[in-house]
């Protein structure tokens, strides 16, 4: 079976290089494009692992993190934010919302796949 | 899907972004003080930054990064958006886009001007105020020491960045002699769990350093009737032969560090190669601190936290047999922990924040993106469609003339569709004038700047939607109409302060429909037009007689004619050779009309009338030499039929037509087109009154009129070749071919000669 990824980010480029990155590594990619999609798509996405943009319109990846870890079903799932920052304040509020890793961007294919295979069994 | 149309993607993005960035900062400069639009303009500026980084492109990145770092100052309240800052951000916002279009299409950019701005931009984010220019309101002296337009930091969101290292642990370090062994313990809160780690994840990435024994501690465990399913009682013991070091083994709870107590030990062999450079300097390291002293350097921490930092120092202390650096490192993530923590409040804030963005969240209409090829082919087709149903009505008519009741009106129902199918298709091409608007207020900047001169451009109706063919062809003659605007309509601030008006100048710039068409104004609070020095221009041009009787609006619209500049000093910026009659003519292209008004004092008004497609055409069809042609309808000023005694010879062949007591050359379209050999009889024909690209009238002689009707334009480039005097082909209702009259060629060829025999039509059969 393959892994199940959702992806929220509002940017086109980082959407198509998430996908491009994670069908070629044999993962079955669902995207959204805003934390409020993020959210209407979860039960329907059911995936394994999310990878979340944080600065986004409408709900941002704070917002969509919690949103998430308060839905019974899927509050286990491991949820890794993409950030160009990679200052530890944002990456301690990306936790507090219930983040379990991140991923610093620029995008680099071979540090996702690895973050991801960190955080999935 | 490759990089490449990737990167194609993300520069449509980067415009729609640096579209979006400057309407924010548009609005920002308008007042508004809404947060969502600091969001938008610091995601706009984010999001290329992020697209950019990962396509290497550093100059994009580094300047989007001080960009950043002074917006989210704005965000965060420490800086406010005066006009002095914005005008910053709006420059930058010019050189992002510069930047952005450099790395797409390897142009080079004004290296200084983003260096300057780099500058400025920093200066921003430090809490430098910039001094307002002359021409604005004076502003209180601003001492950097204490900047009033800072606000305090009223939220966590003033970090200090803290420098964290995820530099790779698969470093070339050569193996010790003997494998160092490491002791790990490990417990888990049950907050790992509940953030979606999970211990037995960590281990099998822990077992991949190297060799490992485990030990589960399950004492915690409390019997079945009290356990709680989601709370952490187990805890590791490990026990890992690794050479790669205790970075490595640190990385692997890079995740978990927080949801977790760990100690790492080294408890035998050498010292682990450290993979990051460390200062080597000597830190003054208290071993006071493990009689349990309050910790001076670190500050106030929390009591749990203080005792985990001192566990940390202290398993420190016992690798102290190792190095110095693996001491500082501890000590400095130690020192680490209180600094997170301190930003946890922010947490709540962003939570609020979070919702607030929710609530206010618009509901924007889905888009799809679709190339523009497929939606030309579909209007094509659509053309097509139109021009089939009118041939079958017309057959209908003439092989039925009484007209079986059922046929004719399933035919309207058809007809009527296919003019809501056309409608429909033609929307799909529609784009709001806005993006052309958008880089207006650049232009306007920019020429405010080169001039000095203070401009306020106000944009209405961005909305409106017109062709996107129109739109594109728009921006050239809107452009120089603005350059224009500002160089010589507007005055100096010093002048309109004379004059009574405000030192800012006012240009407005409004689209809305009107009748089936496109109406764009653009309207200046400047002088006006100088009618005197005007037609005094136009009498040392021989463009007028010294004596000619003009009404003010004739003057006017005397800058209209070839070769007019009444500025005293050609500048950089209106003196290119472009006059407004290349404005006009390219207006006139697109089957548009302009015309001028103006009051002396108060300004001037352009207002441009466009179609709003090109696809389309309004067209008087007529007859010349037996032949089916169609002029459009913008060019035809009048049409009349001439008297015998209207029409005057002159020269060899040349005639003129007397109109309400001025003279008009007559041009007969069969001749210039070689349809026949002699000139027609202009009594037995029409005459068309156009006008032409000089401003002069003509009267264009055609055998008859058949009618006006709306024809779908075919190209004749793509279908046949290019032919003289004629600008394209539509299909007619009965199915013939019909050719649309280019007027300005047919009027220039009239001054000369005709047109060549061999290019001409006669020739091309």
């Amino acid at each position: 079976m393959k892994k199940r990824v959702l992806t929220v980010d509002d940017s086109r480029t980082i959407r198509n290089m998430l996908l491009v990155t994670l069908n070629n590594a044999g993962f079955e990619t669902i995207q959204a494009e805003d934390g409020v999609e993020g959210l209407e798509v979860l039960e329907e996405a059911n995936p394994d692992v999310i990878v979340t943009d944080i600065n986004m319109p409408r709900l941002d990846g704070f917002g969509f993190i919690e949103g998430v870890r308060k839905n019974d079903r899927y509050r286990a799932v491991p949820i890794l934010v993409l950030t160009t920052e990679s200052d530890a304040e944002k990456k301690n509020r990306a936790r507090q919302a219930g983040a379990t890793g991140w991923i610093v961007k620029p995008f680099d294919p071979t540090k996702l796949i690895d973050a991801i295979e960190r955080v999935t069994a | 899907m490759d990089m490449n149309e990737i990167k194609e993607i993300f520069f449509q993005e980067c415009e729609e972004q640096l579209a979006e960035l400057e309407s924010g900062l548009l609005k920002l400069n308008d007042g508004d003080r809404d947060p969502e639009t600091v969001n938008a303009v610091f995601r706009a500026v984010h999001s290329i930054k992020g697209g950019a980084g990962a396509f290497g492109l550093d100059d994009l990145v580094s300047f989007a990064h001080v960009f950043e770092t002074t917006l989210d100052c704005v965000r965060s309240n420490r800086l406010d958006p005066g006009p002095e800052v914005l005008k910053v951000m709006l420059k930058s916002a010019d050189v992002l886009a510069d930047l952005t279009n450099a790395a797409r299409d390897g142009g080079s950019v004004d290296e200084a001007r983003s260096r300057q701005l780099i500058k400025e931009l920093e200066a921003l984010a430090n809490g430098e105020v910039p001094q307002a220019s002359a021409v604005a309101e004076p502003v209180a002296p601003v001492s950097k020491a204490a900047p009033v337009a800072v606000a305090p930091v009223v939220n966590d969101e003033g970090f200090q960045p803290v420098a964290f290292s995820f530099d790779d642990f698969e470093t070339d370090e050569p193996a010790s002699m003997e494998m160092p062994t490491y002791e790990i313990v490990f417990k888990p809160k049950s907050d790992l769990y509940a953030k979606g780690n999970d211990a037995t994840l960590l281990l099998r990435d822990l077992s991949r350093l190297g060799e490992m024994s485990i030990h589960c501690d399950m004492d915690t465990l409390p019997s079945l009737d009290r356990l709680s399913p989601e709370t952490a009682y187990f805890s590791w013991k490990v026990s890992l032969k690794t050479d790669k070091g205790e970075d490595a083994i640190r990385t692997v709870f890079e995740f978990a560090e927080w949801d977790c107590d760990l100690d790492v030990s080294l408890v035998s062999g050498e010292t682990a190669p450290v993979g990051e450079e460390l200062p080597m300097q000597p830190v003054p390291f208290d071993l006071s601190i493990l009689d349990d002293e309050p910790v001076g350097p670190i500050g106030v921490i929390e009591e749990e936290e203080q005792l985990a930092a001192q566990q940390e120092i202290r398993n420190a202390a016992v690798a102290a047999a190792g190095t110095a650096s693996n001491v500082l490192q501890m000590a400095q993530s130690a020192a680490r922990a209180p600094a997170e923590k301190s930003a946890g409040a922010a947490a709540s804030a962003a939570a609020q924040s979070a919702a607030a963005q929710q609530a206010a969240a618009s509901a924007a209409t889905p888009t799809i993106r679709v190339d523009l090829d497929r939606v030309d082919r579909l209007i094509n087709l659509v053309g097509e469609l139109v021009i089939n149903q009118a041939m079958l009505s017309q057959s209908v008519v003439e092989n039925d003339a009484n007209g079986t009741s059922s046929i004719n009106m399933g035919l309207e129902e058809l007809q009527q569709l296919t003019r809501e199918i056309q409608d429909s298709v033609m929307a799909i091409r529609a784009q709001p004038v806005k993006p052309v608007f958008q880089r207006m207020s650049r232009i306007v900047r920019e020429i405010a700047d080169m001039t000095g001169k203070s401009v306020r451009l106000i944009t209405e109706g961005e909305n409106t939607e017109v062709d996107k063919t129109v739109i594109d062809k728009l921006a050239e003659p809107l452009t120089h109409m603005i350059r224009n605007a500002v160089d010589h309509g507007l005055e100096t601030p010093e002048k309109r302060l004379a004059a009574g008006k405000s030192a800012e100048g006012t240009v407005r710039l409004t689209a809305k429909h009107r009748s089936g068409r496109i109406v764009i104004e653009l309207a200046d609070d400047g002088a006006g037009i100088n009618r005197e020095k005007v037609r005094q221009k136009a009498i040392d041009n021989d463009l007028i007689a010294a004596d000619a009787n003009l009404s003010d609006e004739e003057i006017d619209n005397l800058i209209f004619h070839a070769g007019f500049s009444t500025a005293d000093k050609i500048s950089d910026i209106s003196g290119r050779g472009v006059g407004m009659d290349v404005v006009k003519r390219s207006i006139q292209a697109l089957g548009g009309r302009i015309n001028i008004s103006s009051k002396p004092g108060h300004g001037s008004v352009f207002t441009m009338s466009l179609p709003l497609t090109l696809a389309v055409l309004d067209g008087m069809v007529v007859t010349v030499a037996n032949q089916t042609l169609v002029v459009p309808l913008t060019a035809i000023v009048e049409t009349l039929q001439p008297e015998a005694a209207a029409i005057h010879s002159f020269g060899s062949n040349q005639r003129l037509i007397s109109i309400r007591n001025s003279f008009c050359p007559l041009v007969d379209v069969g001749r210039i087109l070689n349809f026949r050999a002699s000139q027609a009889n202009p009594v037995e024909g029409v005459a068309l009154l156009v006008e032409s690209e000089g401003g002069g009238q003509r009267a264009l002689m055609v055998d008859a009129i058949q009618g006006q009707r709306q024809v779908v334009i075919k190209s004749l480039e793509a279908n046949y070749t290019h032919v003289p005097g004629i600008a394209a082909a539509t299909i007619l209702g009965d199915g013939r071919v019909a050719l649309i009259l280019d007027v300005d060629t047919i009027v220039a060829a009239s001054r000369g000669q005709s047109l060549k025999p061999e290019m001409s039509l006669a020739a091309a059969g």
